[in-house]
């Protein structure tokens, strides 16, 4: 089991939302967060003093995938949150050593 | 018949009063909005507290004594001591017939006119004191604001005193409540110092931006429709042909100076930083309101709009030239009701020939000087016995937890 975690354009996300419903993925939880990459921030005035906007806002995706749906849901995000844009985000996969549905106390890939 | 005449002519003019006082009392939500949206959230709270609060101290402080103080017409011009707390008596109809109309209004009606005055007068401090200043210290400092400070100086102009006698002229108080307001605000931002990281140490000043635009914007909106009960209501009589079509061009005048503060500051705003900034133009509404405050009676409509455009232009360079002095203002008060004001004051010899630039800037001095003096002489007491500022550990936190237990909104995450 794997755990995806995308970071991915705020406006993007009912786009890959739908991508990987359509694959199969049944869970994703999402959080409004804020970062940069290589995408620079830019510097704007407010009442005349300056303030720095490096983070930008992001949306961080999590989902808890089988090895075998792991691939396609990769491919489903990268292609349905692209712009060609700078800032479209990143992708990081991690090993996933324990997955537990609260209501039912199943685990492992029943779980997922 | 003419008994009635008389007798609807007091009734019209005192409810008159009534609804333009109504009209006023209004701008403390104005204030109230205003100020919760441009500082930030996690000062929210306190400064709506301050807000609710000082218009309550305002007006139980003025019904004690500050009334009396301003309107008892001692022999004295410049020192009014008459300790008086209000009654609820009024005139009868039968003194309103037999002075054959000359009492036109009710006394009461004319106390809760003027007391809302000072309540705005008292809200003007606290914008600029936001963020950093203890609830308490400030509450304690509206009651000295509104029964004492305040009242003097009103008393030298409204009262008769000695800068009505001078032939000052102020029609609704860009000297007596906004430029009187702004410098106590003053005293107490000296004093006080500035927002912990708002400057850095090369001088340079650091954006803190509001939590609310939104309600800043209604709050400005607010505050321009109760200036039609600020100024309008300041004619003080509506019941004849004259008195209407006064009222009304004061309506005008008002509306229009506000419009050009909006757009010359928006304007200037757009050419100083290169994109509209909505802060300064709600900034540039207020100015040009403040700036036709002192006359908005004798300018053409195109004049008072080119008074308010005036305020507009100088609000901004305000702003920004008291950062370079590091005196921390939050929503701009000093620079829209004390710069503007003293503007206010001088542009009435643009149209009023009874107006006299010299004895316009003598009156702004005294009050000036009057305000600033005394509000340093109490600000400081205050910081003796209680301290006026909270820590830097409350400050970061934010005085919404420190000072009032509570969130505005707690269901956000905050920093």
């Amino acid at each position: 089991m794997k755990l995806i975690t995308a970071i991915i354009k705020p406006f993007k996300l009912d786009d890959v939302r739908e991508t990987l419903s359509e694959i199969g993925v049944t869970g994703i939880t999402a959080t409004e967060v804020k970062g940069f990459g290589r995408q620079k921030g830019h510097t704007e005035l407010y009442r005349g003093a300056e303030y720095v906007v490096d983070f930008l806002p992001k949306i961080k995706l999590e989902i808890a995938i089988d090895d075998e749906l792991l691939q396609s849901a990769l491919d489903a995000i990268t292609k349905a949150a692209n712009t060609g844009k700078i800032g479209d985000g990143k992708i990081f996969v991690s090993d996933l050593t324990e997955v537990i549905r609260i209501r039912t106390g199943e685990s492992g890939a029943a779980a997922l | 018949m003419e008994n009635q005449v008389v007798e609807l002519a007091y009734a019209l003019d005192t409810f008159y009063f009534l609804v333009m006082g109504a009209f006023v009392m209004w701008m403390a939500a104005g204030f109230a909005m205003l100020e919760s949206g441009l500082v930030r959230s996690k000062s929210t709270v306190e400064i709506l507290t301050k807000n609710i609060a000082l218009y309550s101290i305002a007006c139980i402080m003025y019904m004690l004594m500050g009334y009396n103080i301003m309107y008892s017409g001692t022999e004295s011009t410049w020192w009014p001591f008459a300790f008086d707390i209000l009654g609820s008596s009024d005139n009868t109809a039968a003194e309103v017939i037999a002075s054959g109309g000359e009492t036109y209004y009710s006394g009461l009606s004319d106390f809760f006119f003027q007391a809302v005055f000072v309540a705005a007068t008292m809200s003007i401090v606290s914008g600029a004191v936001a963020e950093r200043m203890k609830l308490w210290s400030f509450l304690l400092f509206a009651v000295v604001m509104t029964g004492f400070i305040y009242p003097v100086q009103g008393f030298w102009k409204w009262g008769g005193g000695f800068l009505d006698q001078a032939g000052f002229l102020d029609f609704a108080g860009s000297g007596v409540v906004h430029m009187c307001g702004a410098t106590a605000a003053l005293a107490g931002v000296i004093l006080l110092g500035a927002r912990k990281g708002r400057y850095t140490p090369d001088g340079k000043a650091v954006a803190m931006p509001g939590a609310n635009m939104p309600l800043a914007t209604l709050g400005t909106f607010i505050l321009w429709m109760g200036w039609f009960g600020f100024n309008g209501g300041s004619e003080l009589i509506v019941s004849n042909v004259a008195e209407a079509n006064a009222v009304a061009l004061i309506f005008v005048n008002t509306n229009t100076a506000a419009a050009g503060g909006v757009i010359a500051a928006l304007i200037t705003a757009k050419l100083m930083f290169g994109k509209a900034d909505l802060s300064m133009a709600l900034n540039g509404a207020l100015a040009g309101l403040v700036s036709i405050t002192a006359e908005p009676l004798t300018p053409t409509p195109l004049l008072a709009t080119i008074i308010g455009a005036i305020g507009g232009i100088i609000v901004v360079f305000s702003i920004v030239t008291l950062d370079k002095f590091k005196l921390d203002d939050p929503v701009g008060a000093i620079s829209v009701h004390g710069v503007c004001g003293l503007w206010g004051l001088i542009a009435v010899v643009f149209s009023n020939s009874e107006a006299n630039l010299g004895t316009q800037l003598y009156g702004a001095f005294a009050i000036f000087a009057w305000t600033f003096i005394v509000s340093m002489i109490f600000w400081f007491i205050i910081k003796m016995i209680i301290g006026i500022r909270v820590s830097e550990e409350d400050e970061m936190e934010g005085v919404d937890i420190s000072e009032c237990g509570m969130e505005a909104y707690p269901e956000f995450v905050n920093k």
